[in-house]
């Protein structure tokens, strides 16, 4: 007890070193922390210098928007023509047919809307009854979509597949590829690793022969050699045939994204599920396909940005889809000389979408790459 | 005594052989019926399918074939056939050398400690990702090319390189003597080997020894001071054609029309994009513990880069880049929209519509395709054997 006059005084608490915090830190440390990375940045804001601010006022400051032909944007050519965007949005978005029939137009908005309806959900993270939500989407979409996009029931008027066109073509194509795929991909992901050879060889073959060819091969196969397989007399529309390319296309890409999920299964599993006695089609369906699908799903999204971007080459093939229409509607005498709007406007329609999708499959693999997360 | 054998409907073995040997014959005959009736409809149209066609002459002209000489008139099918191939070869090969460069370039600068550099790495990849190519291969051609590009008379000049709304010329090496420049280039063959040589020789030494050599510097170097004292003391054997501005266009040296560097341009800048993220993904998949290790063992940052991390990452980065490099491959056909004269646009379609024999074209396309798949997954198996890590 004998330092009892010693007493403890509390001194203030310092302020955090001033070189970690704050703004100015943050600066030095990511843009001038050394020599090379100072000249790097000073590089880099040049060249923003040269090129960000001209593109903006083409592309909104300068950007004609106002009127309906194309007059106003031949009398102001230092700025985009969004005008023609404007006054050609129907034809994008729609087609020919129900961008001519306004009283029409709102069959795809409908199909559209319930899409994005069915879609958000599904890719919140805390949505309940997910499930039935996929299963709606699945397969009540679809017929929805045949119905009020294609018409023929309830007193719709039927619209020609010859006229669909724009985004809404677009979508159909890569929709139908995606869920038509989807289970023959499983079945050859699941004949790929069977153990009678046979069935391997035939998945083996089946995959690696759509894999090889390129899409446009296919394509062309499927509108010109489609008609000689049948018998005369069985005939397909156009919009069906590259729908049967795509889907045996895209068939052997999932078939992929599958198997790497089912590779992933512990062997415990399937040795376990036999040892309670269950058949290969129960061991399958109850034990292995849930888990080998929750994994495969951001690959099987990978191969659906393929997919939706690969579409846009029906229009080699005479489809108009959205990249057609876009350049279609920029070689027409309305339009004439405007490309650059017409494919930026495509060009951001499908970034947008791939995009999306790209974000949802990156944060589904972080979310199940938990054992990296420790790093 | 209960029996125990088991059911003839339940045995396994029967099951498999009975499902296998009805699916077989069910493919087979589904295929063999689409075959005759292929070829029975193609016959209602007046088409015989035989490839008596390939020596036939082919009505059309073909633009560009740079490695076989087209006369119209006298080329044959099967010689268009094989100018496709050649072509596609030749974007192929450009596009792929292209795209690592501009790859790696943009992945590692994705990996930049510099914030504003690595922001725009990922802009770069996330733009040109998500867009599809034939988009982009048309904007480049139709939109930005073909109307903002000088005609020849002023063209952009990049030292010998000239570019112009026709296309890019090149200068192109030509040989002047044949038994020199046979000569130059087995010099060069040589000391190439010379170099692998010594750099056997100073790995042994140190393995053994423990001292080191600038192996890389030494042998570079060397390779250019033979082979450039060797060009001169056997009296320049190659020239080099430089395109020359005629009347309407260049002359001479190498051409690229402009479908092909739009082509070219764009296959670069889309497939760099994928290159980039996996060099990306290489480069952050080596955990920090390595470099740590490194470090504390007294390497040097280049000794570092070289021995710990390129190695690593290399083996992460290599396999989907060659695949990368089969989807450039593949996808050199989109050439087709601006009008290059590859295999799908020369064989698969012109060729296609003016014989009517789409059995065999088809065939023969994809048969080319799947020639290069196999070659590719062919390297990627003898890559992944080499570079598998051996576990004891």
């Amino acid at each position: 007890m004998a330092d009892s006059t010693l007493k403890f005084k509390k001194l203030p608490d310092r302020d955090p070193p001033e070189n970690t915090i704050g703004w100015i830190a943050w600066i030095r440390d990511n843009l001038f922390s050394s020599a090379t990375n100072t000249l790097t940045t000073l590089i880099f804001v040049y060249l923003f210098y040269l090129y960000i601010p001209p593109f903006i006022e083409w592309a909104i400051i300068n950007a004609n928007i106002s009127g309906t032909d194309r007059s106003v944007c031949d009398a102001n050519k230092s700025g985009a023509c969004w005008t023609f965007i404007k006054v050609r949005l129907e034809q994008l978005l729609f087609g020919l047919y129900f961008a001519s029939n306004p009283e029409q137009t709102w069959r795809p908005i409908v199909a559209f809307s319930v899409f994005g309806m069915l879609i958000f959900p599904l890719v919140i993270d805390k949505t309940p009854h997910k499930k039935w939500l996929l299963l709606a989407l699945l397969t009540l979409y679809p017929v929805l979509f045949i119905c009020v996009v294609y018409g023929g029931v309830f007193g719709i008027p039927v619209s020609d597949t010859g006229q669909w066109g724009g985004l809404l073509l677009t979508f159909a194509l890569s929709f139908v590829g995606i869920i038509v795929a989807l289970p023959l991909g499983i079945l050859l992901a699941l004949g790929r690793r069977s153990e009678m050879p046979i069935v391997k060889m035939m998945s083996v073959t089946y995959i690696e022969f759509w894999r090889g060819t390129p899409l446009i091969t296919i394509l062309f196969m499927a509108s010109v050699m489609l008609p000689l397989f049948f018998p005369s007399g069985v005939d397909f529309d156009k919009v069906v045939r590259a729908m049967i390319g795509i889907t045996l296309f895209q068939s052997a890409y999932t078939a992929e994204a599958v198997r790497g999920g089912l590779q992933a299964i512990d062997k415990g599993q399937n040795e376990a599920s036999m040892a309670l006695g269950m058949g290969y089609w129960r061991r399958t369906i109850l034990i292995i396909l849930p888990q080998a699908l929750k994994i495969s799903i951001p690959s099987i999204v990978n191969t659906f940005i393929a997919l939706f971007k690969d579409t846009s080459l029906v229009s080699i093939i005479g489809l108009l889809d959205l990249l057609k229409m876009a350049q279609n509607s920029s070689r027409s005498l309305d339009w004439n000389g405007y490309d650059i709007e017409g494919y930026l406007f495509a060009g951001f329609v499908f970034w947008i979408f791939c995009f999306g999708m790209s974000s949802y499959s990156q944060k589904l693999e972080r979310k199940l790459d938990t054992d990296r997360r420790a790093e | 005594m209960k029996s125990t054998t088991i059911p003839l409907h339940r045995n396994p073995k029967l099951r498999s052989f009975v499902l296998q040997a009805s699916l077989l014959l069910l493919v087979t005959y589904a295929l063999f019926s689409v075959y005759q009736t292929t070829v029975s409809n193609l016959e209602d149209r007046g088409i015989k399918t035989s490839i008596g066609f390939f020596d036939e002459v082919a009505p059309f002209k073909v633009g560009y074939s740079p490695f076989l000489e087209f006369k119209l008139g006298e080329t044959t099918y099967i010689e268009v056939f094989f100018i496709g191939v050649l072509n596609t070869l030749l974007v192929a090969v450009l596009g792929i050398l292209a795209a690592t460069f501009l790859g790696f370039f943009i992945g590692v600068m994705r990996t930049s400690q510099n914030w504003l550099a690595s922001k725009c790495a990922l802009f770069y990849v996330e733009t040109f990702r998500n867009m599809p190519l034939l988009l982009q291969i048309m904007f480049w051609n139709f939109a930005i090319f073909l109307a903002f590009l000088p005609p020849p008379k002023q063209s952009i000049e990049m030292g010998l390189l000239f570019l112009n709304s026709r296309g890019l010329h090149t200068p192109i090496p030509v040989i002047e003597n044949h038994l020199l420049s046979t000569i130059w280039f087995g010099i060069i063959f040589a000391s190439f080997i010379g170099a692998f040589v010594f750099a056997k020789w100073s790995k042994k030494r140190f393995e053994s020894t423990g001292k080191s050599l600038p192996v890389f510097l030494i042998s570079i170097s060397s390779i250019i001071a033979v082979s450039y004292i060797s060009f001169v003391i056997l009296g320049s054997p190659l020239g080099i054609d430089i395109p020359v501005l005629g009347k309407f266009n260049f002359k001479g040296g190498g051409q690229l029309p402009l479908p092909l560097f739009s082509l070219w341009f764009a296959l670069t800048i889309y497939t760099s994009a994928f290159i980039a993220e996996n060099v990306r993904a290489g480069i952050s998949s080596i955990s920090k513990g390595q470099v740590e290790a490194a470090r504390s063992i007294g390497l040097t940052r280049a000794q570092m880069v070289r021995m710990i991390i390129l190695p690593q990452a290399l083996r992460v980065v290599i396999p989907p880049t060659i695949s990368q490099y089969l989807n450039l491959t593949k996808n050199s056909s989109l050439a087709i929209a601006v009008g290059f004269e590859e295999v799908v646009a020369v064989w698969a379609n012109i060729s296609l519509n003016q014989t009517g024999q789409a059995l065999i074209i088809i065939a023969m396309t994809i048969v080319f395709y799947e020639c290069c798949s196999l070659f590719t997954s062919f390297i990627l198996n003898i890559y992944n054997k080499r570079v598998q890590i051996t576990e004891r």
